[in-house]
């Protein structure tokens, strides 16, 4: 165990407080895990934690929703996945709830909010972010999208990425 | 295995265009199952890769090597724990309509603010999009008023009100 007694330096997380050695593991694994046969143990080791220790916690953040999943995360980009397009879609309000729901529970939907309008400026009050290997791919998924939208749907556009100009990584610091 | 002369160009999101870096066919059934099935459930034991050898008929050794192939040539980006985004805090997606001469300016502009964390270029007459992130509201607001007084554009406010979205990875190849 470290020094430091979990009441200090804690931090609020969708309302569940990160005690300090929650806060360094989960600065310790922003990185990712080490590639060997025990990453948890090297993880506690480097952090002077047991390892019983370190899976309990991170089971009971996962439990608690502050990790969403533990994964091998893959780089959609570099697979192929280099179409971005966010579609955005003017819901009728009376269906929005039922509707989003199912739009964000399709596999090849990444992201799935709503959003105010701005009339008359901005009419769309849903986002769907749609991840392809290619335009068409893409335009695909988005029609299958318009479909299941029906006639409560009076309008969507897609907007392609052209160039990611900033985007930082690490959300918490150590 | 493959693919061990392949040369990759490093981060393939950096600050600049969206590059197809390798093509996915290449990849063979075992870095493809790797990929695709451990976007969520990575298993959370002291010996996570011989779980994963067991589950999939290979020695643990086999999968180690595997995933560090994959990680060195930036198909994973890492392996570990994904955590939610922290909602303590106000956050807000913005756009902007930017003539097309003022873009690179305007954009390194929304750019220089630390509160802004992603900044991307889309096909839209809303060309500019950015996400401002600060510790409560008013902070949030202040930044929007400095980028709009500092640009001389109306920014487009589109705060999240609501999520559909169940973040369980995507599969790559279905």
């Amino acid at each position: 165990m470290t020094g430091n007694p979990p009441d200090f330096d804690m931090m609020q997380q969708d309302g569940q407080l990160l005690d300090a050695i929650d806060r360094q593991i989960v600065v310790a694994t922003q990185a990712g895990l080490p590639l060997v046969a025990a990453p948890y143990d090297a993880l506690a080791g480097q952090l002077g934690l047991d390892v019983e220790d370190v899976l309990a916690r991170v089971a009971a953040m996962q439990e608690r929703g502050v990790i969403r999943r533990i994964a091998a995360v893959p780089n959609h980009y570099a697979l192929g996945y280099t179409e971005n397009g966010m579609s955005v879609w003017d819901v009728s309000d009376a269906r929005i709830s039922e509707l989003g729901q199912q739009v964000g529970a399709l596999q090849y939907v990444s992201h799935c909010y709503q959003r105010p309008r701005h009339l008359p400026l901005w009419s769309y009050n849903l986002f769907a972010m749609v991840h392809g290997r290619s335009r068409e791919d893409v335009e695909t998924k988005v029609t299958a999208i318009a479909g299941l939208l029906g006639e409560h749907c009076r309008g969507h556009e897609v907007l392609y990425s052209k160039r990611i100009l900033k985007k930082t990584g690490l959300r918490i610091k150590g | 295995m493959v693919i061990k002369n392949r040369q990759l160009t490093e981060g393939s999101t950096q600050a600049g265009r969206l590059v197809l870096l390798d093509p996915p066919a290449e990849l063979t059934a075992l870095e493809k199952c790797l990929l695709n099935e451990y976007q969520r459930g990575f298993p959370l034991c002291s010996s996570p890769y011989q779980v994963i050898a067991e589950q999939q008929g290979v020695t643990e050794e086999l999968v180690i090597e595997t995933l560090a192939s994959l990680q060195q040539r930036g198909l994973i980006s890492r392996i570990g724990p994904v955590f939610a985004p922290r909602r303590a805090g106000a956050s807000t997606l913005a756009a902007l309509s930017v003539p097309a001469d003022e873009l690179e300016n305007v954009a390194d502009f929304v750019s220089s603010f630390a509160e802004v964390n992603h900044n991307y270029e889309r096909e839209h007459s809303y060309n500019l999009w950015f996400v401002v992130t600060a510790s409560d509201e008013l902070h949030v607001q202040q930044v929007l008023d400095a980028i709009q007084a500092g640009t001389g554009l109306p920014v487009l406010k589109l705060p999240l009100e609501r999520s559909f979205y169940i973040d369980l990875g995507f599969p790559l190849w279905c």
